[in-house]
């Protein structure tokens, strides 16, 4: 039973991720109609904003020690940071919360990023063939992550979660159970929290505010809403901004729980693919539906009683649920028709 | 010209430039036996490719699928049977087009990029199969090879070493080398072999795309709808291009093997699906010499660019002074190497951005710059229309 | 583009039959050679292949610097580094065979297809004698298959499985760094010291050969000691997130937990592992102990706090106080200003070794140079006396037991050395079962 829970914590940790890269993804899909092949590399975008804080924080005044030497001979270097030397406990602070900080960044930087590249490059393809859309946003996610790579080398980079949230939460004590059974890490909860909080945001803003509407009517019939006189395209490139932001987030908030590397994105690109079409194409629910149940079902692939049954299954889970889903339900979960099925 | 004529012509002069891949590409520093096999092999992976795709607009993300499935089959073939080639391609195409007979009737139930993304989905459970659980298949990792105490009931007993695979006993990595010129012109008997089954394989499709069968195929890419409202059931035609494409993949799969007996399982991983759909746009899907380039193009850069080093860019600027050579080494440098990938990325994005009907419509568009026919020419209007098979 | 890449070996060949220009091309096969690639003019090409793409990138990087180092001190440029310690002296500074050292590089990606097209280059256009590097088993494997096919020697990277002069072992493939057999034997007894015989271990193992390989081997040594093995999980490469695997092991009544992972998924798994509390639980009124069995010093940075406490083993160290090892260290870090990692100083010791033996021998001939590396013993390179047994080409050497330092005063300084268990510890028989089942062959010098 209680392995059972902490598998369903799990997946829904998981499925968080996944649920944000998809949000993301879908809402691309379903204003523009392209197919963004680096969106994977947005997320990886928004892991090193994270980086790119901590190691703006924890720059370091270097002093060449008179007396020490390192073993290769040379004076040893004496380092501080500068937000220590500034701003003393402040800074501190500030290094210890570095990855939440960096929220700050993600915001605004990664709805530039993607307004640019809407404007810059993604512009130009809406009337190409979907081959060409997945040929160019392809090149753009190894322009990326190479860019990336030459900027911040190639192996992982830990990102600490701060102090408070690093420790385990007695989750199973919380409600009545016997303590110390049910223990969660802190921070895999505050994710969970964090993308519970983003997701219905973006829900909020498409269903409540007048321009959220304005994006669903363009998304369901593009052609009316610019016969109406508005400016359609204009919120469209808005939302793939907010796409970004959406993206980027989720990369910024998981760095704690996976040091991020230049292939970061690379990786999550096949699996968020297969959650927004399992999800069914251009749908938002369906996107964070498929998100979590993929997640979870992951995660209880990987139990050892399953595996000792299915050996291998915990491997194929989330390529055999997009099949059997995909042939019981034609358009995904919660697919409408015609999106991208020519 | 018509079309046969100009069909006929454009055979000839690509069997030509084919045979003599050694010679042309020498200059290039890519006229070396890998390399070019690899070329052969890519060039038929991506014919195939392009018979499905740029035929039907099916877009398979799951071929290389077939391509790893024809490799093992293949090096099973010369494990069990004999280091002839000839059993263990045979072999390999047939499997490949059993696998692609299963899995397209599964996946063409669906359109669009769930049909995409149903053949990721068998790719990558084969890859993550082959890599862990089927290990006893396919040795995981490591990738199958032929080792000495293999059986080979059809070949004499091994000694000392592995034996290479043959053709008739003809070895596949025999090289006839010569100097022309300070350059060292490399004639592998695997190349031949490779290239003569990639004219093989051209003049296949070249008539696929001119048959009746070939107008169907196309007609489903232009409006499934209406072939439908005919009356006229669409899918033994797209699962008959399904299975062709498996075929031509399993068959690449199977040279892959024969040049170099060893099958890996990351030539299932979605990364090599990928690439080939990438080398077909690149060159430009639907005709019929664009997947070719396209397959050359990227190979050259995987191979050939990752392999300049810093030393290897010095000795190129030696003639410049010290300090611009650093520079210049320096700035190229984030190209070239450990780079590569960069270049490819900008590659990829300036192609599909300029030129939308991928290399072909780069050689076309510097091809009219040579006739004055372009005004007259129908095919060189704007930008935005697919070109037609090539010409 | 054709200024770029006019192969050298071409150059070199024209050179050779001087005057024979378009006018007359002269038509000659492989047999012309006594073995393959034979140099002919005055240099020598080595070929570096490497991950320059992909997971391991950071240690191709490291791996290339220290064979552009080694191949500086082969000419005589530089400091000499480690040859000045080096027990053999027939090595002098002016290249190898009176040749000038030349090396031509490629990329492995990390994949068998990729790094044996990347070889076959190397062999077939650059004219490379020899080739080495490589992060992975699965990838040495693949190559060290290549080389003997081709009759050229591969000097193996860091490849740490049994497999590679076990199952897989080659006549003409050799190995300097330690395996996950040496892993098992080198640890164990420290374990033992620090946690006692009666322990309960977990074991999540990535799922593929090197991982099974290290994990037999670390489940035999443990249990030799006494301690049970609870489970063994295997995890699909490159998860990314372990927690689900993770989880289970928090109530399974274990209390070691052994990663079988190395790169990217040793990162991941560890992190994560110590972010699920598993470092300060408590089980059967004994703290929780996690183990990872193959460390590098790029690894450990990656996973930065976590590795604190944490026993593992390495091939080498930079902390090292040996002159070999200092030499080296002093080398490295002066060209580069920061020290090498164990990749680095295996592919270098590699090349060193190479070049003696061609040296010695006098001749590039394979079979010529295998001979002279059978059964050679040597000192001075850092890893104390070593010997590179003629059974199964696989050095034996002592094994450094490592630890994540507490207090790390850099961010280079993140493993202390916890114990070097020695050489006879982790010998073991060419015909032990681990190691079973292959045959090196006959030594090919191709042509």
């Amino acid at each position: 039973m209680d392995a059972i829970l902490l598998q369903i914590l799990n997946g829904l940790d998981k499925g968080s991720a996944y649920a944000m890269i998809a949000l993301g993804l879908t809402l691309i899909f379903g204003t523009l109609g392209v197919v963004n092949f680096a969106h994977g590399a947005l997320f990886m975008l928004g892991a090193f904003c994270a980086v790119t804080i901590n190691k703006l924080l924890t720059l370091q005044k270097i002093v060449l020690s008179d007396t020490e030497k390192t073993a290769w001979g040379t004076p040893l270097e004496l380092r501080t940071p500068y937000a220590e030397a500034w701003f003393g406990d402040a800074g501190t602070w500030l290094i210890d919360w570095s990855v939440p900080v960096s929220i700050a960044l993600a915001l605004p930087f990664m709805f530039l990023v993607g307004l640019v590249m809407e404007r810059g490059l993604i512009r130009h393809f809406y009337k190409r063939p979907h081959a060409d859309q997945i040929l160019v946003t392809f090149g753009l996610a190894i322009v990326l992550q190479e860019i990336i790579k030459a900027f911040f080398g190639a192996n992982p980079i830990p990102q600490p979660a701060p102090d408070t949230l690093s420790g385990m939460a007695d989750f199973g004590a919380a409600f009545g159970m016997e303590a110390g059974v049910i223990v969660y890490p802190l921070w895999r909860l505050v994710y969970f929290l964090f993308a519970a909080a983003v997701l219905g945001a973006v829900f909020c803003f498409l269903r409540f505010t007048t321009f959220g509407m304005v994006v669903r009517a363009g998304m369901a019939d593009r052609e009316t809403v610019g016969l109406l006189g508005i400016n359609i395209d204009k919120r469209f490139t808005l939302m793939f901004g907010l796409a970004a932001v959406v993206a980027g987030l989720a990369g910024v908030m998981y760095t704690p729980i996976l040091s991020p590397d230049y292939h970061l994105g690379m990786d999550f690109l096949v699996l968020s693919f297969v959650v927004v079409v399992v999800g069914g194409m251009g749908s938002l629910p369906g996107a964070v539906a498929a998100g979590f149940l993929l997640g979870i079902l992951q995660s209880f692939a990987s139990m050892n009683e399953v595996k000792q049954i299915l050996p291998g299954i915990d491997q194929i889970i989330i390529y055999l649920v997009a099949v059997v889903i995909l042939l019981t339900r034609p358009r995904g979960l919660l697919g409408r028709k015609g999106v991208m099925e020519a | 010209m018509n079309t046969k004529t100009s069909d006929t012509l454009l055979l000839i002069v690509f069997s030509i430039a084919v045979l003599a891949g050694p010679v042309i590409l020498a200059p290039f520093g890519a006229g070396y036996p890998d390399l070019l096999q690899k070329f052969a092999i890519y060039g038929i992976f991506a014919i195939g490719f392009n018979i499905l795709f740029g035929l039907t607009g099916y877009l398979s993300f799951g071929h290389a699928a077939f391509l790893g499935v024809g490799s093992y089959a293949a090096v099973w073939m010369f494990k069990l049977l004999s280091m002839n080639i000839i059993p263990a391609v045979i072999f390999s195409v047939i499997v490949a087009g059993l696998f692609s007979l299963v899995i397209g009737f599964i996946s063409l139930r669906r359109s669009g990029i769930y049909f995409s993304i149903l053949t990721l989905a068998f790719a990558q459970m084969c890859y993550n199969l082959a890599y862990s659980v089927l290990t006893p298949i396919t040795n995981g990792e490591t990738g199958l090879q032929i080792t000495l105490s293999d059986p080979r009931i059809l070949d004499a007993a091994a000694e000392g070493q592995a034996p290479a695979s043959n053709l008739f006993g003809l070895d596949m990595i025999s090289t006839w080398e010569t100097s022309l010129a300070g350059m060292t012109l490399q004639f592998n008997m695997g190349f031949y072999v490779c290239a003569l089954i990639l004219i093989l394989s051209f003049w296949i499709s070249m008539r696929l795309f001119r048959s009746p069968f070939g107008m169907m195929l196309k007609a489903v890419k232009s409006n499934q709808n209406r072939m439908s409202y005919t009356g006229l059931d669409t899918k033994p035609y797209t699962l008959a291009a399904f299975v062709i494409s498996g075929m031509f993949a399993g068959l690449a799969g199977g040279l892959l093997a024969a040049m170099d007996p060893l099958a890996g399982a990351e030539r299932m991983q979605w990364t090599a699906s990928g690439e080939v759909v990438l080398m077909t746009i690149l060159g430009g899907a639907g005709t019929l010499l664009g997947p070719v380039l396209g397959a050359g193009l990227i190979k050259y850069f995987e191979n050939i660019f990752s392999a300049i080093n810093d030393s290897t860019l010095h000795g190129v600027f030696a003639f410049l002074p010290d300090g611009l050579n650093n520079a210049v080494s320096a700035v190229l440098g984030l190209f070239v190497g450990e780079g590569w990938h960069l270049t490819l990325g900008l590659i990829f994005m300036l192609i599909v951005t300029f030129l939308p009907g991928g290399l072909i419509e780069g050689a076309q568009r510097i091809g009219r710059l040579f006739t004055s026919r372009s005004k007259a020419d129908p095919q060189s209007g704007e930008a935005q229309s697919r070109p037609a098979p090539a010409e | 583009m054709t200024k770029f890449t006019i192969s050298r070996r071409g150059l070199l060949k024209t050179s050779a039959v001087a005057g024979a220009g378009i006018a007359a091309p002269m038509v000659w096969s492989r047999p012309a050679y006594a073995y393959t690639n034979e140099p002919t003019g005055g240099t020598v090409t080595l070929g570096f292949n490497v991950p320059q793409t992909g997971a391991y990138a950071e240690e191709g990087a490291d791996e290339l610097r220290a064979y552009e180092l080694a191949v500086e001190h082969l000419n005589g440029g530089g400091d000499g580094g480690m040859l000045a310690t080096f027990s053999s002296k027939a090595l002098s500074g002016s290249g190898i065979n009176g040749k000038k050292v030349e090396f031509v590089t490629g990329d492995t990606q990390t994949k068998s297809d990729a790094a044996r097209a990347s070889a076959k280059r190397m062999i077939e256009r650059d004219g490379a004698i020899m080739i080495t590097g490589g992060s992975s088993s699965g990838v040495a494997i693949a190559v060290q298959g290549l080389c003997q096919e081709m009759g050229v020697i591969f000097m193996a990277g860091l490849t740490h499985s049994n497999d590679t002069t076990g199952k897989d072992k080659k006549a003409n493939g050799f190995r300097h760094f330690f395996n996950a057999y040496m892993s098992g034997a080198a640890l164990a007894p420290v374990l033992k010291a620090q946690y006692g015989a009666d322990r309960k271990a977990y074991h999540l193992t990535a799922d593929y050969t090197w991982g099974w390989t290290q994990e037999e081997s670390i489940a035999a040594a443990t249990e030799g000691l006494g301690w049970e093995t609870v489970n063994k999980v295997r995890t699909p490469l490159g998860a990314g997130d372990f927690s689900q695997y993770i989880t289970p092991v928090l109530n399974s009544g274990a209390d070691v937990l052994i990663l079988n992972h190395y790169g990217r998924d040793m990162v991941n798994s560890l992190t994560q592992a110590v972010q699920f509390g598993l470092k300060d639980k408590q089980v059967n009124g004994k703290q929780f102990e996690i183990v990872v069995p193959l460390y590098s010093r790029l690894m450990a940075q990656g996973a930065g706090e976590a590795v604190k406490g944490i026993f593992g083993s390495t091939n080498w160290h930079w902390s090292l106080q040996d002159a070999g090892s200092q030499a080296f260290v002093r080398s490295f870090g002066q060209k580069y200003g920061f020290p090498p990692s164990q990749a680095a100083h295996t592919t270098y010791c590699q090349t060193l070794l190479y070049a003696d033996a061609a040296q010695r021998a006098g001749s590039f001939n394979p079979c010529a140079i295998a001979e002279a590396l059978e059964d050679y013993q040597f000192d001075g390179l850092g890893n104390g006396p070593t010997l590179y047994r003629a059974g199964d080409h696989q050095c034996f050497k002592d094994v450094l037991v490592v630890k994540g330092k507490d207090n790390p005063t850099s961010q280079f300084d993140l493993l202390e050395v916890v114990d070097v268990t020695p050489a006879e510890q982790v010998t073991y028989p060419v015909d032990h079962p681990m190691f079973a089942g292959g045959e090196l062959g006959k030594c090919n010098p191709g042509a």
